[in-house]
């Protein structure tokens, strides 16, 4: 259960090697958080030594994005380690090199299918747990990229406007149910799966953004920017003429 | 019985962490039975009026049975000084009703809007606790529903004595109270004869408090938490007895049991984030404590006055605006006087604005496992959640009530740990060995039982 200043015991984090999603949970462990699930691909043999440091439990939970007939299963095994969901953290993905794509459709595909099909029915099972027991906050790591898609990442960029919009409807259907959504918007972060591609200005370290998604929790935010000023620099993207953001060499 | 079938956001009244739940209001014992019996795999769970601070009337995903309208006449008994009303009977129309009849409830806590069935399975306590014990101490019988669908007659004498004692505090775990007898006593007047003087600082407060609590049925203390220095801990103490017909100016003597509680002031809707900060917190508590007398004697106050000043506010509560507020109440025995200054000099330290800090001295426990009353002093304060760093200052007085063999009121309770809690209440193993046998399936389940996991 969530407690009233906002400290959580059971996080379940979806893309168990995600250094963001890594980063939120160990600030939600600093926090109070004790069981904490990775899933991912193949489990999570290793689980970064932090966590058990600070004394949470860490189980480890095999999940494939691409199989979308078992995500049911595998949420119904996360709660049969932690018992109620109180915090899921959605931040599984794959960012790869544009160029790559144009060059490989079929590659591109399955991209797609991790980064928004992957998410819509893990994401919608989630939801039908939280709703029946009444309580607990999905948290979708979407992205700037997604706010106004750019072609020098369109097929990253498309899916991630895809997974943001269908956070967003899912924040409004799961209204009045006592669960709940946050959508977090970050920009560019230095992690290794951003590592082929060039900082962007107001970069944000995981650290930054797993503050900026604990102090969401802590309030009553619906979308949450990592960090903040991308918040009225995108308003003002997203203004931007075609022809003009068109130009804009990333 | 209406039914709601959509889910309903519940909350206690700090109205901090809500979570859904499907709500029923059964009218009979009878409804209520056939409510328990359709509870899913989420469970059920009794609630009242609302008034716990943290989440245990709230049961997520599962279903709620809203008592309030489990009601119905009181039987008033003049020879045996007895008083019998459905659960969902609040205090204050239960002592209106004994008023009109001469006699007053044995305890009342801080409001009259609370069930009888949730006094008890808080086992309240009021500003006699040192005198009178909690309100368990006057419950003669009551009727127990427990999940398996039997109805049960228990006392602190007759029936199953120790689910008696586990339904005492046992915050609705044991099962749904349906109605309750209650020892009451006689009273000449609807009034209180009251005794007011402020303190200087903690130490004349404790002083003044322990040499003088005997001489008085009713005694409760405010303390101003944002006063500094040489003032710190400063507060008003009022100690009171009934007042006889005697004791009442001529014009209140003609209709001496005359009890008119109303609620002439309502909170607005809506209050911004932080309305109550430092700043209006603190010109609050200078106010409040230079407007009180320095010393004042035998004045006749009214009953409504004196036991709940706070319902003259409907709503009051939303004055910690969206975020809610945490309620903070621990005892720790006597001889642990230490404790209470570390969590009133850490409070003032921190600039936590606390506008209702109220010290008590408590006397006898009941039996209950479960049961929050024990020797010693209590504190009890309120702090908006949204205050920084209160997670970690709270956390900090925790340690320092456990390791004074201190606990925590989990009727008050929002946000403590379960560990913490567990080594707060011993008794915690054979409370939920009753609780077993009673509910072996596990069908009764708050929000504060899976946070703390009593069960």
């Amino acid at each position: 259960m969530r407690d009233s200043l906002g400290t959580v015991r059971t996080v379940l984090l979806l893309g168990g090697r995600s250094e963001i999603g890594l980063a939120v949970a160990e600030r939600l462990v600093r926090e109070g958080a004790r069981e904490v699930v990775l899933a991912a691909r193949g489990g999570v043999a290793e689980p970064p030594s932090v966590l058990k440091e600070l004394g949470a439990t860490v189980h480890s939970l095999e999940f494939d994005a691409e199989a979308t007939d078992t995500h049911t299963a595998t949420v119904a095994g996360a709660v049969g380690l932690v018992g109620d969901l109180d915090v899921v953290v959605d931040a599984f993905g794959v960012l790869g090199e544009q160029a790559e794509y144009d060059g490989d459709p079929h590659a591109a595909a399955r991209s797609a299918a991790v980064n928004f099909t992957g998410h819509v029915s893990v994401d919608l099972a989630v939801a039908a747990r939280l709703r029946e027991q009444g309580h607990g906050t999905l948290v979708v790591l979407s992205s700037v990229a997604g706010v106004r898609v750019r072609r020098a990442n369109f097929v990253y960029g498309s899916a991630k406007a895809g997974l943001d919009g269908f956070a967003q409807g899912l924040a409004d259907s799961l209204h009045g149910s006592g669960a709940r959504v946050l959508v977090v918007r970050p920009g560019y972060v230095a992690t290794r799966m951003s590592a082929h591609v060039d900082p962007a200005p107001f970069p944000a370290t995981s650290g930054q953004v797993a503050e900026a998604v604990a102090k969401g929790l802590r309030g009553k935010a619906t979308t949450v920017w990592a960090p903040r000023v991308l918040r009225p620099v995108f308003t003002g993207m997203r203004l931007l003429p075609r022809p003009i953001w068109r130009r804009l060499g990333r | 019985m209406s039914p709601v079938s959509r889910p309903t956001l519940l909350t206690g009244w700090g109205r901090t962490a809500p979570t859904a739940a499907t709500v029923v209001r059964p009218r009979t014992a009878e409804q209520a039975a056939e409510a328990l019996a359709q509870a899913g795999p989420r469970g059920a769970l009794p609630r009242g009026l609302g008034r716990s601070y943290g989440d245990a009337a709230q049961a997520a995903g599962g279903l709620v049975l809203d008592c309030t309208e489990l009601t119905g006449p009181p039987r008033f008994d003049p020879d045996r000084g007895e008083v019998t009303a459905p659960a969902g009977t609040g205090l204050r129309r239960l002592m209106a009703h004994l008023l009109r009849r001469g006699h007053f409830l044995p305890v009342t806590p801080g409001t009259g809007h609370v069930t009888l069935g949730g006094a008890i399975a808080a086992d309240v306590h009021g500003k006699n606790h040192h005198v009178d014990s909690s309100i368990g101490a006057h419950v003669r019988s009551l009727t127990l529903l427990t999940p398996r669908g039997e109805t049960l007659e228990i006392g602190p004498d007759h029936g199953d004595t120790d689910l008696f004692w586990a339904t005492v505090g046992g915050m609705g775990l044991t099962g749904v109270i349906t109605s309750a007898r209650l020892a009451v006593h006689p009273v000449e007047t609807a009034h209180m004869r009251v005794d007011t003087d402020r303190t200087g600082d903690l130490d004349s407060t404790l002083e003044l408090m322990e040499r003088t609590d005997h001489a008085y049925r009713y005694t409760v203390c405010w303390v101003d938490l944002l006063a500094r220095g040489a003032a710190t801990g400063r507060g008003v103490l009022t100690r009171a007895h009934h007042a006889r017909v005697t004791d009442l100016p001529a014009p209140l003597r003609r209709e001496p049991l005359r009890y008119r509680p109303g609620a002439p002031l309502s909170a607005p809707p809506w209050a911004p984030p932080r309305l109550l900060n430092r700043a209006t917190v603190g010109a609050f508590n200078t106010a409040y404590y230079h407007a009180a007398p320095e010393r004042r004697r035998g004045q006749a106050q009214p009953l409504g006055a004196f036991f709940h000043p706070l319902d003259q506010v409907r709503g009051w509560n939303r004055m910690y605006g969206p975020h809610g507020f945490v309620q903070y109440q621990f005892v720790v025995p006597f001889g642990e006087e230490d404790t209470l200054r570390h969590v009133v000099e850490g409070l003032s330290r921190a600039g936590a604005p606390s506008f209702l800090a109220v010290l008590k001295r408590m006397g006898e426990a009941t039996p209950g496992p479960l049961s929050f009353p024990r020797p010693g002093w209590t504190l009890a304060l309120d702090l908006p959640a949204e205050f920084p760093g209160l997670a970690g200052l709270l956390r900090g007085f925790d340690e320092r009530v456990l390791a004074a063999g201190g606990r925590l009121y989990l009727a008050k309770d929002s946000r403590a740990d379960a560990e913490t809690v567990h080594a707060m209440y011993p008794d915690l193993p054979a409370w939920r060995k009753v609780r077993e046998r009673v509910d072996p399936d596990g069908v009764l389940v708050s929000d504060l039982a899976r946070r703390l996991r009593l069960v």
